[in-house]
């Protein structure tokens, strides 16, 4: 009999997932209080997680999930981006009048897909996570139904989707064929020469993988869908397919391919300089604000990215300690960006920002911190999720990877500083609304003020994540 | 001594701000902000006083040293002063109480947030000074952009985006670099501390690239030819307190950065590269000497001509003498006074007549005789007459570099004389002359905090031309000691051959 205790959080999640279909199909106009409900047990399920015993690190149904440091930590990361996102969103969804009892069911469904991804420690049962996540998200995107912009999004997004799982598919089959297992620890047993087909399954599972994360050039599908989607999906796809991409992409490339490390650098190394260069000078064309973020998380993808094509340890800590301080820097423009509503109408453009310091000092003094993070200063979290991951790219002597980031970085800042530039130099418009639901504002608040005082304890986030090992 | 008197002047700003911030703000209590910036930048400056007076200038050592863990098993925060970073220190509190007091004239909205920008940076600025890390020292290098650029931007003049931007980007641009060579460092050598540095030293094999991606930073914060252009653009447009915090104190990071990281990390990369310095050097002394003779602008003639008078300390950092680096030193200090003096002046015109154009003025001599004669002074002090204190720096770098190199050191003479030409006739366009533009007529002299301003800097640049004893006291010992750990005299000899 199988330990059943350790996946006790993803079963809560199905039985709560069902439960409340069934409760907001037979209670009527229950939607605000399902949408409240998913929250609460978002959290619940984050006291599971942190209540399982940390000591064990084992794995279920015949060594395809795993339940390691690794798995944990990106959990705990995962559900508290949930919740944050939740949080800050709920006023939107109520009033872009997409408050329905689907939507947080969708969700949930979403975030079980991405345990299950994050956890998974086979091809199959990586498969059927990112199935579950995708399926959810098709529908989300697209979840403004009346509004052309956000069905066009869900469309294009499911179309390029299933063709990226369709080469990772075709991918998975390749590696199955020369290794005859789909099991990650087994691949590795039986793949120790290197044979063209498995190059080739390599490829093409890592091209489906780049394309969920959006590197370049697998990324077309992300400025339409950021611009396209309601923003409370939005900020969703920012945040937590990034985290249960990343670490299949861990997992998947230190685990079965670790000893073809020759096969797999360069591809990364090329992805990553591509994402970096590409994100940066993309976006500063760019009108939509949405449509910059999408660039922007691009470029920052291409960061992470820069940590994992290091080969070691410590590179693979740096792409988690820089995903985490993404997420916080993220989490915090977007409740931004729930903040400029005005007579129940929410702007997205630049042009809206327009001397925006003038009547709201706090909104803009949060915005000018997370841009400035974002470009990577000092002393924002950012600039040490730059510092973390340059450290380990140039510990391998990588100093190509490094030059090329830290000129990307430069170009970056332009974009970044003409928001800045707008909110701060440019006369003023028409006021903001300024009452906000509280979730909004403690999300704002709580990540703005994460990203401020960052610089003075730097070890706490670094000792966490030193402490996840992969084997 | 276990009171952490670095860390609290560090800190001692940034609480200043905190407190304005959370002060609830109306109009009738800017005045307070004003008084509490001033408060706090005093006690600033008070308590670096103190620390220079017990501060042991017989002893070679970094002094009031602390460390503490910071980012785990890497990097350690930590802080100390010898002799010369000790006086950049006092330079940066002496100047931005000042630049508090010019605020009543010159920031007309935004008061609260402009004195929150100024007391950020002030906390950068002396953290620059103090660190005795690496990635330390970066981290406030760096983040004194974001509170420059803000003061730019927001308070600036009509071209002030522009001016930002280009401020912004060409300085990171730069810096990026140095942090590449900083992780490098890390990964040779273990430690980013520079004590131990000084102790290991770097291996010479790759020196040349570190020093190279150092000086790429330090080369535009300097700014040296050919990278200098964001200056002028950046002072004309600054509001007057940000181009004095700018030319007093932002392009000494740089000429600081070159004694204590270039020379004293890479003495034989230094070495090696020495015939660029002087190059650079001697162009920007001549030429940015001759653009400024040809400026309309006020403020872009005293910026042309920081960019001159920077090309004499990086000179003279790189002759590696004890008079030339003495020099140096010297050179920024006064330079610093002088500079922001300068500034302070074109901002008191300027608030009268809102030009900055040489040929507005004219004649002020009758109707302003109290300004004509603290100008005359600066002006002075800026063409290194004997009696101020820029005449010091100036002699000193220039005999540490006929003891290296007598053609280097004859065409960097010509440049004092250029500098007497532009300065001397700028002073005669604006203070002499006739009184031909209408508006000038109905200007007003000197009012009263402006009389305090910049009699405060007329006093140390007389007192240090002609008694530089002090300023020489404290950094003699270290820069001794910096040419004798690195053997710059044995290297020097050697390359010379004999």
């Amino acid at each position: 009999m199988e330990n059943l205790q350790l996946i006790i959080p993803e079963l809560f999640i199905s039985i709560i997932i069902m439960f409340l279909l069934i409760f907001g199909v037979f209670k009527k106009n229950s939607s605000q209080l399902v949408y409240n409900l998913t929250t609460v047990s978002l959290v619940a399920t984050l006291a599971l997680i942190i209540n399982l015993d940390t000591q064990i690190q084992s794995s279920l149904f015949n060594n395809s999930y795993n339940i390691d440091s690794l798995a944990r930590f990106m959990k705990i990361l995962l559900i508290l981006s949930g919740i944050f996102v939740m949080l800050s969103s709920s006023k939107y969804i109520q009033i872009n009048k997409i408050s329905k009892i689907e939507y947080p069911i969708l969700i949930l469904c979403s975030i079980l897909g991405m345990m299950v991804m994050i956890s998974s420690n086979d091809l199959i049962v990586f498969y059927m996570g990112l199935e579950l996540q995708s399926l959810a998200l098709y529908v989300l995107a697209s979840f403004n139904r009346d509004n052309l912009l956000s069905t066009e999004s869900g469309l294009k997004y499911f179309v390029l989707s299933a063709l990226s799982s369709g080469l990772l598919l075709y991918g998975c089959s390749l590696i199955y064929g020369f290794s005859e297992t789909t099991n990650f620890n087994q691949i590795m047993v039986n793949t120790k020469e290197i044979e063209y087909g498995l190059t080739f399954g390599i490829v093409f599972i890592l091209v489906g993988l780049a394309f969920k994360i959006s590197a370049v050039p697998f990324h077309m599908w992300a400025p339409d869908v950021y611009q396209g989607s309601p923003t409370s999906v939005t900020v969703f796809f920012a945040l937590l397919p990034k985290i249960a991409a990343l670490t299949v992409f861990i997992r998947f490339l230190y685990i079965p391919f670790y000893e073809l490390g020759d096969q797999w650098q360069m591809i990364i190394i090329f992805l990553s300089i591509a994402s970096m260069v590409f994100g940066a000078v993309a976006a500063i064309g760019q009108k939509n604000l949405k449509r910059l973020i999408a660039y922007s998380s691009i470029s920052h993808m291409g960061y992470a990215l820069a940590g994992l094509s290091t080969g070691t340890i410590q590179g693979v800590q740096s792409s988690i300690t820089y995903i985490t301080i993404y997420l916080v820097m993220n989490l915090a423009f977007f409740s931004c960006l729930f903040m400029l509503k005005r007579n129940d109408k929410y702007y997205e453009n630049i042009e809206d920002l327009s001397g925006l310091s003038k009547n709201h000092p706090l909104l803009s003094l949060s915005l000018l911190v997370v841009l400035f993070s974002l470009a990577g200063i000092p002393p924002l979290a950012g600039f040490f999720a730059k510092f973390y991951i340059f450290v380990a790219v140039i510990n391998e002597k990588m100093y190509f990877l490094a030059i090329v980031g830290l000129l990307a970085t430069v170009i970056a800042a332009f974009y970044y500083l003409r928001i800045i530039k707008i909110i701060y130099f440019d006369p003023e418009k028409e006021k903001f609304e300024s009452k906000h639901n509280l979730g909004l504002k403690f999300t704002l608040v709580a990540s703005t003020f994460f990203i401020l005082v960052y610089f003075i304890y730097p070890s706490g986030i670094v000792d966490l994540i030193s402490q996840i090992n992969i084997n | 001594m276990n009171f952490p008197i670095l860390s609290s002047l560090i800190l001692l700003p940034t609480i200043g701000a905190l407190f304005i911030f959370f002060v609830r703000s109306s109009n009738s209590q800017y005045q307070s902000s004003k008084y509490v910036a001033l408060f706090i930048t005093l006690a600033n400056f008070f308590l670096s006083l103190y620390l220079w007076i017990i501060f042991d200038k017989s002893i070679v050592d970094f002094q009031f040293v602390e460390e503490r863990e910071w980012i785990s098993g890497f990097v350690n925060y930590k802080v100390g002063v010898d002799g010369i970073s000790i006086l950049f220190i006092l330079l940066t509190t002496f100047i931005t109480p000042i630049c508090v007091i010019t605020v009543n004239a010159t920031i007309k909205n935004r008061l609260k947030d402009f004195l929150i920008a100024i007391l950020i940076l002030e906390t950068f600025m002396i953290g620059v000074f103090c660190s005795l890390d690496l990635v330390v020292f970066y981290l406030f290098f760096e983040a004194g952009l974001i509170p420059m650029f803000l003061i730019i931007g927001i308070w600036g003049g009509e071209r002030r985006v522009y001016s930002a931007f280009k401020f912004f980007l060409y300085t990171l641009l730069g810096s990026v670099l140095m942090l590449v060579a900083i992780i490098s460092i890390y990964w040779i050598t273990g430690t980013t501390d520079v004590i131990k540095l000084y102790e290991l030293g770097i291996d010479v094999k790759y020196q040349n690239l570190l020093w190279l991606a150092f000086f790429s930073s330090f080369a535009v914060k300097t700014p040296m030819w050919p990278v200098h252009t964001w200056l002028p653009d950046a002072h004309v447009e600054a509001p007057t307190a940000g181009s004095v915090l700018l030319a007093a104190i932002l392009l000494k990071m740089a000429g600081y950065g070159f004694i204590r990281f270039s020379l004293g990390l890479f003495p034989d990369a230094s070495l090696y590269y020495v015939p660029l310095v002087y190059t650079l050097s001697l162009i920007a002394i001549i030429y940015t000497s001759l653009v400024a003779l040809m400026q309309e602008d006020m403020k872009k003639l005293i910026a042309y001509s920081s960019v001159a008078h920077m090309g004499f300390v990086t000179l003279g950092i790189f002759t590696m003498t004890q008079q030339g680096i003495e020099g140096s030193i010297f050179q920024m200090i006064s330079h610093g006074l002088v500079s922001a003096a300068l500034f302070l002046c074109v901002g008191v015109v300027y608030d009268r007549l809102h030009t900055r154009l040489i040929n507005r003025y004219g004649g002020l001599v009758s109707i302003m005789p109290k300004y004509a004669i603290v100008f005359m002074v600066f002006t002075l002090g800026a063409l290194g007459l004997p009696g101020t204190s820029g005449f010091i720096g100036e002699f000193l770098v220039l005999m540490g570099a006929f003891k290296k190199n007598i053609l280097v050191a004859t065409i960097a003479s010509l440049g004092v004389i250029l500098g007497a030409a532009y300065m001397l006739w700028l002073y005669k366009r604006i203070i002499f002359g006739k009184l031909i533009n209408e508006d000038v007529k109905k200007m007003v002299d000197l009012k009263r905090f402006e009389i305090v301003t910049l009699w405060l800097l007329v006093l140390p640049i007389i007192f240090f031309g002609f008694y530089p004893e002090p300023l020489i006291n404290s950094i003699e010992v270290s820069v001794a000691n910096m040419i004798d750990m690195n053997d710059l005299d044995k290297i020097n000899k050697l390359a010379l051959g004999e």
